[in-house]
């Protein structure tokens, strides 16, 4: 493994038991990154990029029917640490997770200020008072007045919310923090707050991120690499300079071509079709279906292959 | 019937544009206040969800209303469908003061205009099926034959191209995609053939494709039945695919209104041109650089700030004149107003 690898994630899944069998939410994930790096995971409704999120930091529902593959961190394997252990080294202290609608899970009858303490007495053990001060200096750095430590979460706009929701994440200086949509529920001067205030945290903490959102163009704030998951699998790895020139998967051109602009005239387009169902997801490409290039190869599953430094499963680039 | 009237149905294609067209829907200076009440204070003052809007709207135009969340938009989409009382102002229809129609009256205009929510998942009855979801609508309007009904019902799956029709009329909501939900809200708005469709936030909750794909929905059917729309939304990208007018507002308040491409070409208002340079596109140079957000939040509706309402985050502000006084509307350029004291032709 490189010696300057980050995260290191390999053939990953994740099913869940539901009503009508098994979902396939996870499905055979790979993916390294580097410190100090921002990854984006796009990609269409349901295609399981919070399963993935919940895989990762290993915060599994209860109906779960299969977790397997492996993760690293700084080179060690975190599938086989003991739960126990696991809290108390490697959640909220080295990688946190700012869930979807985080801002909206906030606990109504705690001030914020205390919320934002309490993973540091929890995970590592700070007085009281020495927490409250790390959470006011936290609350400073994303922009939350500190007065408003005081608060209850009614008492703040959605978008102090979702500060507050990162300051938390924030608190412990993990080496990576994952947000799941962090700015698809607010308004867009504070979504363009939020990602001014991202990429300041990468910049001042050296932080790395891996940031989920179906919004692309939002994305690219923050971007150095873009994954595209469809259907539990990830289709393609790219710079992000590479890719949003010119993307090499047929769908992520297709979903590339169907995000508006404002600066340019293009008509957005949209694909046609719906994703597969993920309890019994195709034996061949998965996006066969929807997939304008589609030849007689695609009934089989194409593998990964690299082209210059990205990867993308899809058969027209053997 | 007018002239005007009569050689737009002739020769539709002349008068495409709504704009050039008699005006449909006509709002003058309303206002929705709600009161707050303070526990064991009683009154407490007003929330200016609306104050002092007026816009008129042609037969067949689509508008689009822009603006953050708690602004006013709902409130004055509300108000223009009878679900709130204005506190002052007037809305005409078609000619008439809706106010003053009563009850059947009232009634009447109901079924002249459809809705469509912003979140299908809350928008459908969850325990009722689609055919029984659509048929509600046509039984409380009087369409007391069962084959009518049908045939309707049938008319409009088939509008929005959810085809085959038997195999969607025994669903429910939860058996279906947001975005085939989101057909089914629209065609519940159409069933009765309103003249307008108001269409609040109708595609936020969805994927991009989904979203393009119901926007273009939106449009054929705009065409097809000659349908003015306002199509309220935060997301300014989608503006210019879908309308012939922007509408921005700010703090209860319409600050800026053109036709889309003078005001994306230029935003005459401080605050239009934060709403467009914090819209992004997908670009790897956006990562490199930081956006220009104006500070602060929008203001409380029960006491706005004095003068503009933009004053307090204004990187323009002109001391003793914007914070002192309100803008009236300026006319910069035909047909492009502004509430905005830069644009005051004495000034300059
Ligand atoms: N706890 C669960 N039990 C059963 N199925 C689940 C569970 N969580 C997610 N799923 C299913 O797994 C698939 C992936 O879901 P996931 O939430 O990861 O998608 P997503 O990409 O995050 O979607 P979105 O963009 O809508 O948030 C979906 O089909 C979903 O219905
Ligand atoms: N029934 C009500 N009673 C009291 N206040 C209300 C009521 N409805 C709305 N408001 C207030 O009026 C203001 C405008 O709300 P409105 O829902 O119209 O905004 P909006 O622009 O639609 O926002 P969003 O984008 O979040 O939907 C807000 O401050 C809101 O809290
Ligand atoms: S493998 Fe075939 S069907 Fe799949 S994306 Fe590539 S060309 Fe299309
Ligand atoms: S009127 Fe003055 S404060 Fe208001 S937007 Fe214009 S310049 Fe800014
Ligand atoms: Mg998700
Ligand atoms: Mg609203």
């Amino acid at each position: 493994m490189a010696e300057n690898t980050l995260l290191r994630v390999e053939d990953l899944k994740l099913y869940f038991r539901a009503g009508k069998g098994v979902v396939q939410a996870v499905d055979g994930v790979s993916f390294t990154m580097n410190p100090n790096e921002a990854v984006v995971i796009i990609g269409e409704s349901g295609c399981g990029k919070s399963s993935f999120a919940k895989a990762i930091l290993r915060l599994l529902p209860r109906n779960v029917e299969h977790y397997s593959g492996k993760i690293y961190l700084n080179g060690v394997e975190l599938m086989e640490m003991e739960e126990e252990e696991y809290r108390q080294k490697v959640r909220w202290v080295k990688m946190s997770l700012v869930p979807q609608a985080a801002m909206n899970s906030l606990n109504p009858v705690l001030r914020v200020g205390d919320q934002v303490a309490e993973p540091m007495i929890v995970h590592h053990g700070f007085r009281k008072e020495d927490a409250l001060n790390q959470a006011r200096e936290m609350f400073k750095r994303v922009g939350v007045p500190v007065d408003f430590a005081e608060r209850y979460a009614f008492e703040l706009s959605g978008g102090m919310r979702q500060r507050v929701a990162i300051a938390m994440s924030l608190v412990t200086v993990p080496e990576l923090i994952v947000l799941d949509e962090p700015t698809s529920a607010l308004d867009l001067l504070t979504q363009a707050n939020i990602m001014n205030l991202l990429k300041r945290i990468k910049q001042e903490m050296a932080t790395s991120f891996i940031l989920i959102t179906h919004d692309i163009a939002t994305s690219s704030e923050l971007a150095d690499r873009v994954v595209v998951m469809y259907a539990g699998q990830i289709v393609e790895v790219g710079d992000s300079r590479r890719f949003f020139n010119a993307p090499l998967h047929p769908y992520s051109a297709k979903l590339m071509a169907s995000v508006p602009r404002l600066r340019a005239t293009i008509e957005p387009e949209y694909i046609t079709g719906q994703p597969p169902s993920l309890i019994n997801p195709p034996t061949g490409c998965r996006f066969a279906d929807r997939c304008p290039m589609r030849f007689e190869k695609c009934d089989q599953e194409p593998p990964t292959f690299e082209k210059e430094g990205r990867l993308v499963k899809c058969w027209l680039h053997e | 019937m007018t002239v005007e009237k009569q050689l737009n149905e002739a020769t539709p294609a002349v008068f495409k544009k709504g704009k050039d067209r008699e005006v449909l829907l006509s709002i003058r200076d309303l206002r929705v206040w709600f009161e707050l009440r303070r526990f064991g204070f009683g009154h407490a003052g007003y929330v200016r969800a609306v104050d002092g809007v007026s816009l008129d709207l042609h037969r067949g135009e689509t508008i689009a209303v822009v603006g953050e969340s708690g602004c006013g938009k709902s409130s004055l989409m509300k108000a223009i469908l009878g679900l709130h009382k204005p506190t002052e102002g007037e809305i005409i229809f078609d000619g008439k003061n809706i106010n003053e129609v009563g009850q059947a009256g009232l009634n009447w205009y109901r079924s002249q205009v459809g809705y469509v929510q912003q979140d299908p998942y809350g928008a459908l009855p969850p325990f009722m099926s689609i055919e029984r979801i659509l048929e509600e609508p046509l039984i409380i309007n009087g369409v007391s034959s069962k084959q009518e009904r049908r045939d309707r019902i049938m008319k409009a799956l088939e509008e929005v191209k959810l085809t085959p029709q038997a195999e969607f009329l025994p669903k429910f909501p939860h058996q279906i995609s947001g975005g085939q939900q989101q057909r089914i809200v629209i065609a519940r708005a159409m069933i009765l053939q309103p003249r307008l469709i108001v269409a609040d936030e109708p595609v936020s909750m969805l994927d991009a494709s989904v979203r393009v794909e119901i926007l273009r929905l939106m449009s054929a059917l705009q065409e097809s039945h000659d349908l003015a729309v306002i199509y309220i939304t935060h997301d300014l990208s989608t503006v210019r695919y879908f309308s012939e007018r922007i509408f921005v507002m700010y703090a209860g308040q319409i600050i800026e209104k053109a036709e889309v491409d003078s005001l994306l070409a230029k935003q005459m208002h401080p605050y239009s041109e934060a709403l467009l340079a914090a819209t992004s596109d997908p670009d790897a140079d956006n990562a490199l650089t930081f956006k220009q957000v104006p500070p602060g939040e929008p203001p409380s509706l029960v006491k706005p700030p004095e003068g503009c309402r933009f004053h307090p985050r204004c990187p323009y502000i002109i001391e003793g004149v914007c914070d002192v006084k309100m803008p009236p509307e300026f006319e910069p350029v035909p047909s492009h107003y502004t509430l905005c004291w830069l644009h005051d032709p004495e000034q300059n």
